[in-house]
């Protein structure tokens, strides 16, 4: 057992504990808690990276909160940065005015330009396998080119 | 006779809002009815719960200065409405809540000035441009009446604004929702754009109240 743990890759050494954290938003809470869950299911066998859907509106139906994709990026955040992914429309520009004006994002928080349900999965991946924020940003925008067909 | 020289103060931004609040319950079923056309029909219901909160936050807090009040607004906006329609008047207001900056008092030009500001930045945020069937159609020709100044300059920019949402009307959308249907969004008067008029029409109520 541990002649076999000295040839894997050990992903942490060399890096800081933390993981980078994972963000997703959509207009439904039940789209964003599932892909989260679908996410880590997939990159099972590897130590699972913070994950937190941030779905739906104030009112609980679906739209966007400011509040909750706020509270998912603090409680996603060990000090190794922030990825939100989102669907689109209300949750794009909310996090992007979250960015740029006002302290309620972490401070390392980025919004990542790729397709939820494929770039979340490869972000959870990546961050899982200790990837920094750059690169678990880049694997999750690299999923626009997974092309299916 | 109200013109830009003229000075505004906090008190005057707050019933600014307040008529505006008081507007979008009004309008709040022609808000969702338009939307229901070319969106999502949640706009009368999202700004109605955004300005509520705006209304709430005033009344809890009293920023003393225009620039302050409209930062608290914009923030609620941003945090009650969860639509688009949130980031962006969040935007508008704030972004022009900061142009104004410190003062107690300001000037209506100080206050064209900032406005305009604040529009730049929702044509930024949303990557949209005039002509594009959204709120901007509205609040460009809204800001460039006031900004023109006159005799009248808020009856001109609420006027301005009024024919900028019914020239969405033949617009074919190009941003949001509504461009996914492409030439059928044609024939519909655009519901950020309305909202958008509703905010200059509250604007020289407020002023012209004084």
């Amino acid at each position: 057992m541990s002649e076999q743990q000295d040839t894997l890759p050990q992903p942490s050494a060399g890096r800081p504990q933390a993981r980078v954290g994972i963000v997703l938003v959509s207009h439904s809470k039940e789209v964003a808690d599932s892909v989260a869950r679908l996410a880590v299911g997939l990159a099972a066998g590897r130590d699972s990276a913070p994950v937190e859907g941030a779905g739906g509106g104030p009112d609980g139906g679906l739209g966007t909160s400011a509040e909750l994709i706020s509270a998912a990026a603090h409680k996603v955040d060990t000090g190794a940065g922030v990825a939100i992914l989102v669907d689109l429309g209300s949750a794009v520009l909310t996090v992007k005015v979250l960015l740029a004006e006002g302290d309620e994002l972490p401070e390392n928080a980025q919004l990542v330009d790729a397709p939820l349900v494929e770039g979340a999965i490869a972000a959870v991946v990546a961050s899982a396998g200790g990837a920094d924020l750059e690169e678990v940003a880049a694997a999750a925008e690299e999923a626009y080119h997974f092309r299916k067909v | 006779m109200t013109d830009l020289t003229d000075e505004l103060d906090a008190d005057t931004v707050f019933r600014w809002l307040t008529a505006a609040a008081a507007s979008v319950e009004r309008e709040a079923d022609l808000l969702t009815e338009l939307d229901a056309a070319i969106g999502d029909a949640d706009h009368g219901s999202n700004l109605q719960r955004g300005f509520a909160a705006v209304v709430t936050a005033l009344g809890k807090e009293s920023p003393g200065a225009p620039g302050a009040v409209l930062v608290l607004a914009g923030r609620q906006l941003v945090s009650s409405v969860g639509g688009a329609s949130g980031p962006l008047y969040g935007t508008l207001l704030r972004r022009t809540g900061k142009a104004l900056g410190e003062p107690e008092q300001v000037t209506g030009r100080q206050l064209a000035d900032a406005l305009r500001i604040g529009v730049d930045a929702v044509a930024q945020l949303g990557g949209a441009a005039p002509g594009d069937k959204t709120m901007l159609d509205a609040l460009y020709p809204g800001v460039e009446a006031l900004s023109a100044g006159g005799p009248h300059p808020y009856g001109a920019a609420r006027t301005a604004a009024d024919e900028g949402a019914q020239a969405t009307v033949p617009m074919r959308a190009r941003k949001g929702r509504a461009s996914y249907l492409g030439e059928r969004s044609v024939g519909h008067k655009d519901p950020g754009a309305t909202s958008s008029a509703l905010l200059f029409t509250a604007l020289a109520g407020a002023v012209a109240d004084e």
